[in-house]
């Protein structure tokens, strides 16, 4: 048995635990030895894609321990996070030298990234609620980093919201564990397809809903999220808007309803709702603001809406039992925008970042003119821009194509409509970003800013040229190997379940 | 009967969260939610006249596998394992929270939700 599978959580965990040991005076070995493990997990993880692992924790056979699993669809999202989760790294060596105690923020951002990897390898439904846990403690921690008032009061609005979301999660699985028997999502599934669906396990899938959703910042449960996004320091925004709402909302969510709950047609629409009206709404509020961050935060809202609203579309042509070739395009086109999402918006937090760190402010009226002085961050921003507005040669472009096509094929014309007016508007805001931070006259305050380089910049050199090249993952060599296993995993829905036990 | 009580319980949690206006009864609010759930989950578990699922020398009694008789009258166990988890989570999220209100009480001089709003829109 091979130990890949734990090393993924084991090996940032005692980093994490490693780390505040150095101290002030060693806080460079600590970064470097941070450096070292994330980018050691991105290549184990690009070393994971396209293969399957189940991992036994403590030699417990399946129904009774604990089991890691990796399958074509955590495969994708784990090699995601370790993607954001090594340029947040690189870039936070430089940008948090402004802050105090940065061994203790490398160990909490340590600490995240493990319980993250943790979340999507898990195959047991407790085990996630503990590695979401550990994930949403140690994001409140990091939002309220800075300690001003403002930081402090987003980690507090977020908390109590994200507590919510949690105890409702665990009463759910409460639930499902009295209803079921077992904690093992393979095993809860046969129960489920063996007992079919009864009033308290409906029930409990409402809950499941309702708490993930929180977490996923889906608009009815979004109040937290522009708050929490924006004023963290600049790489946790990149991993929180990058990765965290992905993996513990829109991940978990639908590892639950295509894996162990089973799809059908009111699912369906409930996440095309959602996802139309986190579009929409959150593009809106993006559109009328002016502090920059806050700006970001609300697009991810609206650009979670096209993820969910891809996984909707599936769910729906599935469930009434069409064509399953556009059922799997509509999930390409969702998970594809997933991964992309996660590329350009942590890069656009740490463009963010950047433009705050020269300049001290966040505010777009107080800035402009800056594409002479800051020539690397202005080329970034806008690449980084161009891909979340959907222009045509970078990767947000070619997903948000797919999606269209899917909806054209479904039959639903005004659901093509309202992405492609979405993202114009998305095209709109984004437009602003660039003429008020790097066109128009340069406030005399501004006349010595300087450009930041070293790691920071690497960072951002590495994901603007990710955003380049990502779309070429649609060619059929790269699509068979990192795409289409996990839409192969969503398509197969309770397959799942079987697959896993037949494989002990 | 017993479980419509539990939900009382969740929901008294959740209108504490709701509505109060204190920062520390939020914090309340959410521990007699976490506390609902987690009695939840011992009930799930719980068999009226059970016996604690342990195997004596005796009650094997030369058999190698319990009886189907032990296995209908025992406790579930596995849920209280989970308890115990969950609750040693609550008692870090606590931890955090209070240490939360207690920073933002240096900060703003209250724990008056409706006053501590500097983020807006």
């Amino acid at each position: 048995m091979s130990y890949r599978l734990p090393a993924f959580i084991f090996v940032p965990l005692v980093t994490a635990f490693v780390l505040p040991l150095f101290g002030k005076k060693g806080k460079s070995v600590a970064a470097l030895l941070a450096n070292v493990v994330t980018i050691a997990l991105l290549a184990l993880a690009i070393s994971c894609l396209g293969q399957r692992e189940v991992y036994e924790v403590g030699k417990w056979p399946i129904p009774l321990g604990i089991n890691l699993v990796l399958d074509g669809l955590s495969c994708l999202v784990l090699v995601i996070i370790n993607i954001v989760a090594a340029s947040a790294m690189l870039y936070s060596t430089r940008y948090m030298e402004q802050y105090t105690a940065k061994s203790k923020y490398l160990s909490l951002f340590m600490l995240l990234v493990t319980s993250l990897n943790g979340a999507v390898l898990s195959g047991d439904i407790f085990n996630l609620f503990v590695f979401l846990e550990i994930a949403s403690l140690t994001s409140y921690a990091l939002v309220g980093f800075g300690c001003g008032d403002e930081e402090l009061e987003a980690s507090f609005k977020y908390m109590v919201l994200g507590e919510i979301a949690s105890m409702i999660i665990l009463f759910a699985i409460a639930l499902v564990y009295a209803n079921t028997g077992a904690l093992n999502m393979a095993y809860v599934s046969k129960a489920i397809q063996t007992r079919s669906l009864n009033p308290s396990l409906t029930f409990a899938l409402a809950f499941f809903i309702a708490g993930f959703g929180l977490k996923a910042a889906l608009v009815p449960f979004h109040a937290w999220l522009p708050d929490a996004h924006s004023s963290a320091p600049a790489p946790v925004s990149a991993m929180l808007s990058g990765v965290f709402i992905k993996v513990l909302g829109v991940y978990a969510l639908t590892r639950l309803i295509f894996n162990i709950f089973g799809i059908s047609i009111p699912l369906g629409w409930i996440l095309i709702a959602l996802g139309v009206l986190s579009m929409v709404a959150g593009v809106f509020l993006a559109v009328g603001q002016w502090d920059f961050k806050r700006l970001l935060a609300y697009h991810s809202i609206s650009q979670m809406g096209y993820v969910v609203i891809g996984i909707g579309m599936g769910t729906l042509i599935l469930a009434q039992g069409g064509d399953i070739l556009w059922a799997s395009l509509a999930i390409l086109g969702g998970l594809f925008h997933l991964i992309n999402h996660a590329v350009f918006k942590s890069l656009l937090f740490l463009t963010s970042g950047s433009v705050e760190m020269s300049t001290g402010t966040r505010q777009l009226k107080q800035m402009g003119g800056l594409a002479d002085k800051l020539p690397f961050t202005r080329a970034t921003c806008t690449i980084a821009s161009a891909s979340i507005a959907g222009v045509p040669p970078f990767n947000g472009f070619w997903s948000k194509l797919i999606l269209v096509v899917a909806a054209f094929q479904s039959r639903m014309f005004w659901l093509a409509a309202i992405t492609v007016i979405v993202s114009l508007v998305t095209l709109i805001s984004f437009l602003k970003v660039q003429k008020y931070i790097f066109l128009g006259e340069l406030p005399d305050n501004l006349k010595d800013v300087k450009e930041n380089k070293g790691t920071m910049l690497i960072a951002m050199l590495f994901l603007s040229g990710l955003c380049i090249a990502m779309g070429l993952l649609l060619l059929p060599a790269m699509k068979d190997v990192v795409l289409d296993p996990a839409v192969q995993v969503l398509t197969d829905g309770l397959g799942y379940s079987s697959k896993l036990i037949v494989a002990q | 009967m017993l479980y419509t009580l539990c939900f009382l319980l969740f929901m008294i949690g959740l209108y504490c969260v709701l509505v109060k206006k204190n920062m520390v009864k939020i914090v309340i609010g959410l521990a007699v939610m976490e506390y609902a759930v987690n009695l939840f989950f011992i009930m799930a578990g719980y068999r009226t006249n059970g016996q604690a699922p342990i195997i004596s020398p005796q009650d094997l009694a030369g058999k190698t596998e319990v009886t189907a008789n032990f296995i209908n009258t025992t406790v579930d166990p596995l849920p209280q394992a989970l308890v115990l988890t969950s609750i040693v989570i609550g008692l870090g999220s606590l931890a955090l929270m209070i240490s939360l209100c207690v920073r933002i009480y240096e900060k703003y001089g209250t724990f008056d939700i409706t006053e501590i709003r500097r983020l807006r829109g």
